[in-house]
């Protein structure tokens, strides 16, 4: 940790500082440090720098914060712990370095967590994703006893084998915030590190928008509207990757993966809604996941033969 | 003779992955080096959650040389063939080869003589094989090198390669290899935070010391002992008992390379929560222990509001801040618990039943509730047979499923049963009930208590027997080793719920029951109860096996025909081992099988068989007439015994068959020269042949 650090800024006593230990640890990493991607997605992995970027032989090292929406897990605010919208912190490096697990528990030391003291371990988590096509194998990360973090090497995404494999690590911001803040509500973490008057937590932040987004995902979400916002992207997706194929030569390539992506993104999210508002059927479950799969898929095969993807 | 010393030292191997791995490195390494003609004296594996360790001590130095002879080409034979035949033995001239011959001619035979390799070097080649053909049941790939084909795939990444070979005395050697960019050496590392530094080893002696000093017990063995031993201790201190739980200890043992074992607690007013579900939260979230506390009256092993974890690091506060975590994890994970438990409290289990019709319970077999409402029909037909009380049986059938709606179970899977009691109990259910809630899934497996509240037995005997003919309606049986939906277990469940309850009913009409309640149409109505049967009849043969009982007893049961009360077939199976462990059995059996070997050798002879009553005048014999006369006697006796179901009886009555039959066969030529006789006489052998049947069919019975 930084003793230079103000003390609003320090990450056992700010959200905020707590989220910019993260970035400027990564950034001295080599990492690119990205902006949240402007969609609602599920995980921080949906976002094209983790689910795209992780295909193809180029190298890549990215890191950001992702809000992430799971509708289901909407509380109305009244738990501690669980919400339908919350930050990850996502990092990916492709490939994966050697000395990744020290660079994590480096990472965990420059927020306040000490090997000295805490009991940190690696237990098995093997990692799947039937939405995105994707799966790899490691860790949940736990520190005296508390899951912290997920630690992935990724073997294979929308359905393509990962070469080189990227190693991803997901933080659950909040969880760890307050941990090191020592609060046991998620509401009463401080956000910006200021005391009395000028303190603001993440309730001031967020405890309005629980309670409104809980409302709308289990009671009022228009389900017919959501129903025909899927088969719209569903369609503009493969519309999409239709019109970005172009021919040259030997080599065939693809010139709209990303704007395609982004339908996908919409399609998986509109499904978590539905499915939050309790409308699809168990056996109508697993279709509708099939499908984001195969967009997932035509994405990642679209991405592949891009410039970023590796295509020559 | 020199030592192998071999490790592999990785990223963290999932704990219920490193027995396994340790065994299978033993093997691969072991079973190569004897078939490099290596023989070994003793070898040993071991695994931690960094690392895999293989001692192998007592190789020879050096492969024995081997010699082998090569037969080439006869003498004169085409320059060419002796050219090929000097190539494929590296002989110089034919001078160097032997002459030898045979009754075809003279041949040439080179002696090609192979000079054992140094061990080190035979080890340097197998070694990178086996790693690279190692049976994890994940692998992956990592790094750089995972974007190139054919690179190495680990269980996680794989860092550094220990490999030393020599004599104690001396310093040993490096078998050196690479496998994928990873070189061999000598070097390995301590514990990840109390001992990270790079450690040089020269064998295994030295390797296990040094890697103690740096903080890792390498002996999966030992750290289980010192977590066993030390929880009991701290527990005791207080005035507690640890719940021992051997699934756990051995994937805790395999969390850690240093383990230190310290005790947490958490508010009393969680222990109103079922002990149960304690133990399920504390053990699958956290991996701790739960304490028991002697001293409570109320109930015996009633849990402490204390918990054992191991952490794998001695921190430097003397593990103050690694309980404070684990107890404000286990707090949040019990007061969810707690939250689910009284969430559940208020709603009875019958108002959770209507959700069971959106429940599928198989494609072809409708939803769960269709399945309630068939085992409702079938435990309250049940219930009488087997001394129950009906409207209990109904009931109990009606809620015993219920609670696979509740929060708790929903989230502890293993706690399914218990649940749907202690809410029964809760709403007030009979206390015969709220048993059945939880009893009707017993027998789970060959180990699993058999229940005995006749209610408990009605529902258990129901849920099992829709289960099995549901299934065998869809045709969806058991085939090798495939049995997704567990129907051995469930008929191995009725086997034993009828035979300890020393229950009687028919299998086939209460098959037939199960059957007709099914809304879909089976193609072969007729058919599946005696295929079912013929499925109880060979679980209940491997039961017999199992038990050291001689299965083939089953079949000569079975063999009878109509026999579908198991009760009974057990029983004459029983009766029947006892008898053919008697002189009088064995000589009985002997003398039927004789018999029967006879009639059959005849029957195809005369293409027809010998049934019916053999003629009294047309015997001319004594020994005849006593062997008809004793088997009209036993035959009543042996009946009028069966059918008081008192099958000792039956059976010493049979035994009266041994003297005239031995008597008769000692005696009497039976292909008389008089076809009549002839007849007559071997159809008096299939009387012996039909007398016996009274209880087995002997001709299926193995010598």
């Amino acid at each position: 940790m930084d003793a230079s650090l103000p003390a609003h800024m320090r990450p056992e006593r700010s959200f905020q500082g707590f989220i910019l230990a993260l970035q400027r640890f990564w950034a001295e990493q080599g990492c690119v440090i990205l902006q949240p991607y402007d969609m609602e997605m599920g995980a921080g992995t949906f976002h094209p720098a983790t689910t795209l970027r992780a295909l193809g032989p180029k190298p890549w090292n990215a890191a950001y914060v992702q809000p992430s929406r799971r509708p289901k897990d909407g509380r109305y605010g009244e738990n501690p712990n669980r919400m339908q919208h919350y930050y990850q912190f996502q990092v990916i490096m492709k490939p994966s370095p050697p000395n990744l697990q020290e660079l994590y528990l480096k990472s965990l030391a420059a927020i306040g967590i000490d090997s000295a003291v805490h009991d940190i371990r690696f237990v098995e988590d093997d990692w799947e994703s039937p939405t995105l096509g994707a799966w790899g194998l490691g860790w949940e990360c736990w520190c005296d006893g508390m899951e912290v973090s997920q630690f992935t090497y990724f073997q294979q995404v929308a359905g393509f084998e990962c070469a080189p494999v990227a190693g991803e690590l997901t933080y659950g911001l909040e969880r760890l915030a307050m941990y090191v803040q020592g609060v046991d509500r998620v509401y009463d973490l401080n956000f910006n590190g200021r005391e009395g008057d000028a303190k603001v937590t993440y309730g001031d932040v967020f405890l309005q928008a629980e309670r409104e987004y809980s409302k709308h995902n289990f009671e009022v979400a228009d389900t017919a509207m959501l129903f025909e916002q899927f088969k719209m992207a569903e369609a503009a997706c493969k519309k999409y990757l239709d019109a970005g194929w172009r021919e040259g030569g030997n080599s065939k390539q693809h010139l709209m993966a990303l704007p395609a992506y982004d339908q996908c993104i919409k399609a998986s999210h509109v499904f978590n809604l539905l499915d939050a508002r309790g409308v699809i059927s168990v056996t109508e479950r697993q279709s509708y996941i099939l499908r984001v799969r195969e967009l997932a898929k035509a994405c990642g095969e679209a991405w592949i033969h891009t410039e970023a993807g590796g295509a020559a | 003779m020199p030592d192998l010393l071999l490790e592999l030292f990785s990223e963290e191997i999932p704990a219920r992955m490193q027995a396994k791995a340790a065994d299978d490195l033993r093997r691969m390494v072991t079973d190569k080096l004897v078939a490099e003609g290596l023989v070994y004296e003793g070898a040993k594996a071991f695994a931690t959650p960094r690392r895999l360790a293989l001692t192998v001590h007592g190789i020879p130095a050096r492969q024995p040389d081997l010699k082998t002879e090569r037969r080439g080409p006869k003498v004169g034979a085409p320059d060419a063939a002796v050219q090929g035949f000097l190539k494929a033995t590296g002989l110089k001239s034919l001078d160097e080869a032997k002459i030898q011959r045979d009754p075809k001619g003279d041949f040439y035979i080179g002696l090609i003589e192979k000079p054992g390799r140094d061990a080190i070097d035979v080890l340097a080649e197998i070694l990178p094989v086996i790693i690279r053909t190692f049976p994890w049941p994940k692998s992956m790939r990592w790094g750089a090198r995972s974007g190139k084909p054919g690179s190495l795939s680990w269980v996680r990444p794989l860092h550094a390669i220990t490999a030393t070979f020599g004599l104690e005395t001396e310093e040993p050697d490096v078998v050196k290899f690479s496998v994928d960019g990873i070189e061999s050496g000598q070097t390995t590392y301590g514990h990840r935070f109390m001992a990270p530094s790079a450690i040089s080893v020269r064998r295994f002696e030295d390797y296990e010391a040094k890697l103690l000093a740096a903080k890792v017990v390498l002996d999966p063995e030992r750290r289980k002992d010192a977590i066993l031993t030390d929880a009991k201790q701290l527990a005791f201190a207080q005035g507690f008992e640890l719940v021992e739980d051997q699934n756990l200890l051995d994937e805790v043992a395999g969390l850690v390379e240093w383990p230190v074992v310290l005790m947490g607690s958490f508010e009393q007013e969680f222990l109103a929560t079922p002990g149960e579900v304690i133990r399920a939260t504390i053990r699958n979230n956290q991996k701790c222990f739960v304490v028991s506390d002697p001293k409570s009256t109320d109930k015996t092993g009633k849990l402490a509001n204390k918990f054992i974890l191991v952490a794998n690091i001695e921190a430097t506060d003397g593990g103050k801040t690694i309980i404070a975590g684990n107890e404000r994890v286990i707090r949040a994970r019990l007061s969810d618990a707690k939250f689910f438990y009284e969430t559940d409290l208020k709603t009875k289990l019958e108002d959770r039943l209507p959700k069971f019709e959106q429940i599928v319970f198989h494609e072809k077999l409708g939803t769960q509730a269709e399945r309630i409402k068939r085992i409702e029909r079938l435990a309250a037909e049940i219930a009488p047979l087997v001394g129950a009380d009906v409207a209990k049986a109904t009931r109990a059938a009606h809620l015993a499923k219920a609670d696979l709606l509740t929060e708790v179970v929903g989230e502890f899977p293993e706690v399914q049963g218990l649940m749907g009691k202690y809410y029964a109990l809760a709403q007030g259910e009979d206390a015969s009930v709220a048993a059945a809630c939880e009893e009707h899934y017993k027998p789970q497996g060959p180990a699993d208590r058999v229940p005995t509240d006749p209610v408990s037995v009605a529902v258990a005997l129901a849920d099992k027997l829709d289960t099995l003919v549901g299934f065998w309606a869809i045709d969806e049986k058991p085939t090798g080793s495939k049995d997704p939906y567990a129907l051995r277990r469930a008929a191995l469940g009725v086997i034993r719920l009828i035979a300890e309850n020393a229950l009687r009913l028919s299998l086939m009409k209460v098959a037939a029951s199960a059957l007709a309640g099914l809304s879909m149409k089976s193609a072969d109505g007729q058919k599946l109860p005696s295929d079912l049967l013929a499925f109880f009849a060979d679980r209940l043969k491997v039961q017999l096996r199992e038990q050291g009982a001689r299965h083939d007893l089953v079949d000569a049961v079975f063999a009878l025909g109509g026999q579908d009360d198991l009760l009974l077939i057990v029983r004459r199976v029983e009766a029947l081992g006892k008898f053919l462990d008697s002189d009088d059995g064995k000589n009985l059996l002997a003398g039927t099988k004789r018999a029967s070997n006879i009639l059959s050798i005849e029957e195809k002879k005369d293409k027809r068989t010998f049934e019916g009553a053999p003629d009294a005048a047309l015997y001319s014999l004594g020994e005849e007439k006593a062997l008809a006369k004793a088997i009209g006697e036993v035959k009543a006796e042996a009946s009028a015994a069966v059918a008081k179901e008192d099958f000792a009886a039956a059976i010493s009555a049979m035994a009266k068959l041994r003297p005239p039959v031995d008597a008769f066969f000692d005696k009497v030529r039976v292909n008389d020269d008089d076809p009549k006789v002839r007849e007559n006489r071997l159809k008096l052998l299939n009387e012996i042949r039909s007398a016996t049947r009274a209880v087995a069919d002997f001709s299926k019975i193995q010598d």
